[in-house]
C-alpha cells in the first residue's frame, strides 16, 4: 500500500512540474518585451518566402482562430475521453478480478 | 537595399495573411516544400508507415488485448499533439505525443499512429498539409519515434530506471522531430549566402529553441503515463517486455 501511495505522490509532483513549465513562460515574459523570438521567426519566414511563394493550397481551413480553435478543442476532448475510458475500464476489470 | 527590404516584407505578409501562424507553428505547412522536396519525404515516410502496419497487425494477432492499449497511446498522441503551450522564447509550439507509444510498441507502430494525427491536423484543422504529411510524418511519426526508442533500449541496457529512460527518450525524441523539421526546411529552402548550415541554424533557433522546455514537459507527461500503466495495465506492459516479469506482483 505504502509503494502505492508514493507512487502517488510522485505523479502528482510530475503534474506540478508540468504546471509549472506551462505557466512560467507567461510570468517571466509579463515584463520583457515580446519583441525577440518575433522578430526572429519573421526574420526566418521572410528568408524563407524569399523568391519561393507556396505552390499547393489547404483545400480547406477553418473560416477563423474561434473555429480553429474548436477543432483543436475537439480534438484533445476526443483523446482524453478515450484515455478516460481506458483507465475506467482497467480499474474496473483489475477490481472484477480481485473479487474472483 | 530599401526595395529589397519593402519586397521581403510584403511577401511575409502574404505569407502571413495565407498562414497566420501555421509557418513556424510546428508542422510544415501546406504547399510549403517545394515537389520534389514533398515527394522525397513522401518516399521516405512510405516504407516505415507500411512496416507499421505489419508490426501492429503482428501485435495485434499475438495479443487481442494490446488493441486498446494502442488506441490509448494514439489517444495520448492526439491530446498531446492538441495542446499548444507557451515557451520561455515568447512563441508557442505543441508537443508530438509519440513518445510513448514507441517505447510501448516500437517505433514502427507509431510511425502509423503519428501520420494518423498528422492527417487528421492537416485535413481538418489546415495544420501541416497534404504535400507536406510525408515530411511532417518523417520528422513526427519516423524519426522521433526512432529517437524515443533508440534512447530508450539504450538507457534500460545501461540499467537506467525505468523513469529516466523514459523521459530522456520521450523528451529528446520531442526535440529531433523539431530537429528535423527544420532540416527539411534547410534543406529545400537554403539561405541565399550561408546555404544548408545558416538556413538550419536559423529554423532550429525558431523551432528547436522553443522546443526545449516542451520537451521537457513531454518527457515529464510520459513518466505520468507509464506510471499509471504500470498501475492500471500491468499484464500488457509486462507482455511489452516495458515492465519486467519478477517486478509484476
Amino acid at each position: 500500500m505504502s509503494k502505492r501511495t508514493g507512487t502517488f505522490y510522485i505523479n502528482l509532483l510530475l503534474i506540478l512540474a508540468v504546471i509549472v513549465l506551462a505557466v512560467s513562460p507567461l510570468v517571466i515574459k509579463k515584463g520583457s518585451e515580446f519583441g525577440g523570438a518575433d522578430a526572429e521567426a519573421q526574420k526566418v519566414a521572410a528568408e524563407v518566402s524569399q523568391g519561393y511563394e507556396p505552390w499547393y493550397q489547404s483545400f480547406w481551413e477553418p473560416p477563423g482562430s474561434e473555429t480553429e480553435s474548436l477543432l483543436f478543442a475537439l480534438q484533445a476532448a476526443a483523446g482524453s475521453g478515450f484515455i478516460g475510458y481506458y483507465f475506467g475500464y482497467q480499474r474496473g476489470r483489475k477490481k472484477e478480478r480481485e473479487k474472483n | 537595399m530599401a526595395g529589397q527590404a519593402v519586397c521581403l516584407s510584403v511577401g511575409f505578409f502574404i505569407i502571413m495573411a495565407v498562414f497566420p501562424e501555421n509557418v513556424y507553428a510546428m508542422h510544415i505547412a501546406e504547399g510549403f516544400l517545394p515537389p520534389v522536396w514533398a515527394g522525397i519525404w513522401w518516399a521516405a515516410a512510405l516504407p516505415f508507415f507500411i512496416l507499421g502496419m505489419k508490426s501492429i497487425q503482428k501485435k495485434v494477432s499475438e495479443k487481442p488485448g494490446l488493441k486498446m492499449l494502442l488506441g490509448l497511446v494514439g489517444a495520448f498522441a492526439f491530446v498531446i499533439s492538441a495542446l499548444k503551450v507557451p515557451s520561455i522564447t515568447g512563441s508557442s509550439s505543441h508537443m508530438t505525443g509519440v513518445g510513448l507509444g514507441a517505447i510501448l510498441f516500437g517505433p514502427a507502430a507509431m510511425s502509423v499512429l503519428g501520420s494518423l494525427v498528422l492527417l487528421f491536423q492537416a485535413l481538418l484543422l489546415a495544420h501541416g498539409g497534404l504535400t507536406t504529411l510525408g515530411a511532417n510524418a518523417f520528422s513526427m511519426a519516423v524519426a522521433g519515434p526512432l529517437v524515443s526508442y533508440g534512447i530508450y533500449i539504450l538507457m534500460r541496457r545501461l540499467k537506467s530506471p525505468l523513469w529516466l529512460a523514459v523521459f530522456t527518450g520521450a523528451a529528446l525524441g520531442d526535440i529531433t522531430t523539431y530537429l528535423v523539421t527544420s532540416a527539411q526546411l534547410a534543406l529545400a529552402i537554403p539561405s541565399a549566402s550561408g546555404g544548408f548550415a545558416a538556413s538550419f541554424g536559423k529554423f532550429a533557433g525558431v523551432f528547436a529553441l522553443t522546443q526545449v522546455p516542451l520537451a521537457v514537459i513531454e518527457g515529464l507527461l510520459t513518466v505520468l503515463a507509464v506510471n499509471l500503466l504500470a498501475a492500471h495495465s500491468g499484464e500488457e506492459m509486462t507482455h511489452l517486455s516495458v515492465l519486467r516479469k519478477e517486478v509484476r506482483q
